[in-house]
């Protein structure tokens, strides 16, 4: 995969993930971590090669049906990607309205979600008013709603304290444990060395052998 | 609260899932929506004006020519010994009694001698001339006798005259009519055409201004119609605005020139009445249904070539 004329950003790439499994996916900034999750999210195409997702071909299925096969992917995006001119709620809400849902089915589960995620607060703030944590924390309250399928999240957990990234891992597991299928892209070694989860790494947009891990902390025990 | 929850339910009442309503996707403002609804209100002023006038023409031209139409001059010639006032009286008794014809009235020869009298001068012997006499003819509105009738006639009683439908100046003044009309038409689609490409690029600015809206929207699942739609919406509305206002201006406009122009309208040439006014109505609806489309258009196009 390649933006434009620039080099190949993802190349020699062949990794399958099974139904419900939890990975995570390392490797130095510019490895092509978040080139391989919009791939998967359906944002980008591969110049070469293919993407299969729920059993079938995406990269050459009509553009009609691509919406349905999105809205079964939850995104975590790095830079959030949160509406400004709507509430927390109405962010929060965004994909079940976009599915067609009626609010009196969901508007207590997506309350719910944001008392999860610590935004109880805030329900009806804009997102402008947030902290970087907060806007994190709503990016992925709105990734989760809707229980998707896959579940993508790219750096989920880099503006949250400690105690909240643990908070947002547990949400992710109990996710998986329903049958999600999750991808997390991390820097955050301490996360992957407790969470005990297989690791994809990445250098220069390839599978690579993954440096040692670092030695778990003594003082924190596993996350699952 | 935000600025936007105490604007929507009033700072005393807190927000509760119960009480949340969904927000439009789309902002509900834009800062170029000024800027838009002046422009297509001026276009939607100037088509206004456009299809005023053209309705003005073309009862100017209905009514010509309806004049003409509904009556004929003979041009009578003395035979022999005839008198020309006695070959005019004959002509117009035959002229009466034919079908089609509601009255036929001999002119006074002073009329002929006023028609001629520019060409020849203020001659003192011009009585002298063997000037031909005129028949005025008035037509029946519903059933006119046409000239090959009239002719029949006047040969049956043995005049010797010339009969003028006014067939030649229909012709001119129909064409001069549908001239008119298909300049107002082309103005007025050539007004449409620069509304729609007003809006289409105004779609643009606010696809490229709103293009986290899209990706959003299109990475949740959206449809690309569904995305497009909010677009289409959007512009109607603001395009539906411009064009109320324009048309309003325009209506106003309508109801200053008839007012100053009178009973004749605004001119004799251009009886402008108050109906003409009406044809304002639809402008917003046009309006609408123009930038909805260009909007759509312009939408699809652009969210089509997302990945």
């Amino acid at each position: 995969m390649r933006y434009g004329q620039g080099p190949d950003v993802l190349s020699h790439l062949n990794l399958a993930l099974a139904p419900g499994s939890f990975h995570f996916v390392t490797g130095p900034s510019g490895a092509g971590k978040s080139s391989l999750l919009k791939l998967i999210y359906l944002a980008a195409r591969p110049s070469k090669g293919l993407v299969h997702l729920f059993g079938r071909d995406v990269v050459h299925a009509p553009a009609s049906e691509k919406p349905k096969l999105r809205r079964r992917i939850g995104v975590v995006f790095q830079d959030e990607m949160l509406l400004d001119h709507l509430s927390v709620f109405d962010n929060a809400a965004l994909p079940l309205r976009i599915a067609g849902r009626k609010p009196a089915d969901y508007r207590n589960d997506v309350a719910e979600l944001l008392t999860w995620v610590g935004l109880s607060q805030r329900m009806d703030a804009m997102p402008s008013t947030l902290a970087g944590g907060e806007r994190q924390r709503l990016a992925i309250a709105r990734a989760v709603v809707n229980r998707p399928d896959i579940l993508l999240a790219d750096e989920p957990t880099g503006n949250v304290d400690h105690e909240m990234a643990v908070r947002i891992f547990r949400l992710f597991v109990e996710l998986n444990r329903l049958g999600t299928t999750i991808l997390i892209a991390t820097h955050d070694q301490e996360l992957i060395a407790r969470s005990g989860r297989p690791v994809l790494h990445l250098e220069n947009g390839r599978i690579a052998p993954r440096p040692a891990p670092m030695p778990r902390p003594a003082a924190f025990g596993p996350l699952s | 609260m935000s600025d936007r929850g105490m604007s929507e339910r009033g700072m005393s009442e807190t927000f509760t899932p119960q009480n949340w309503r969904p927000a439009p996707f789309l902002p509900e403002r834009d800062e170029r929506d000024g800027s838009l609804i002046f422009v297509v209100a001026v276009l939607c002023f100037l088509a206004c004006l456009t299809a005023m006038g053209v309705i003005a023409a073309n009862r100017a031209a209905a009514g010509w020519t309806g004049q003409l139409t509904g009556e004929a001059t003979v041009i009578v010639r003395p035979r022999g010994g005839e008198t020309p006032d006695a070959a005019a009286a004959r002509a117009a008794e035959a002229l009466a009694g034919t079908a089609g014809v509601s009255e036929a009235r001999a002119l006074e020869a002073s009329k002929a001698y006023d028609l001629i009298r520019p060409w020849l001068g203020d001659v003192s012997d011009l009585e002298d001339l063997p000037v031909p006499r005129l028949v005025a003819v008035t037509l029946d509105g519903r059933h006119p006798a046409d000239a090959a009738a009239l002719k029949a006639a006047l040969a049956k009683q043995g005049v010797d005259a010339t009969v003028d439908d006014h067939s030649i100046w229909i012709k001119d003044i129909r064409r001069a009519g549908g001239v008119v009309q298909a300049l107002g038409v082309t103005i007025f689609l050539l007004i449409a055409a620069a509304a729609a490409a007003v809006v289409a690029f105004a779609t643009r600015a606010g696809l490229a201004a709103r293009r986290d809206v899209v990706e959003v929207l299109h990475l949740a699942g959206a449809e690309d119609g569904f995305i497009a739609r909010l677009f289409q919406v959007r512009f109607a509305r603001v395009a539906g605005l411009a064009g109320l206002i324009g048309a309003g201006g325009a209506a106003a406009l309508g109801v200053g020139l008839r007012i100053a122009g009178g009973g004749g309208g605004l001119t004799p040439a251009l009886p402008f009445a108050w109906t003409d006014i009406l044809a304002v109505i639809p402008c917003p609806l046009i309006a609408a249904a123009v930038a909805a489309a260009a909007a759509q258009f312009t939408a699809t196009r652009l969210i089509r070539d997302m990945p």
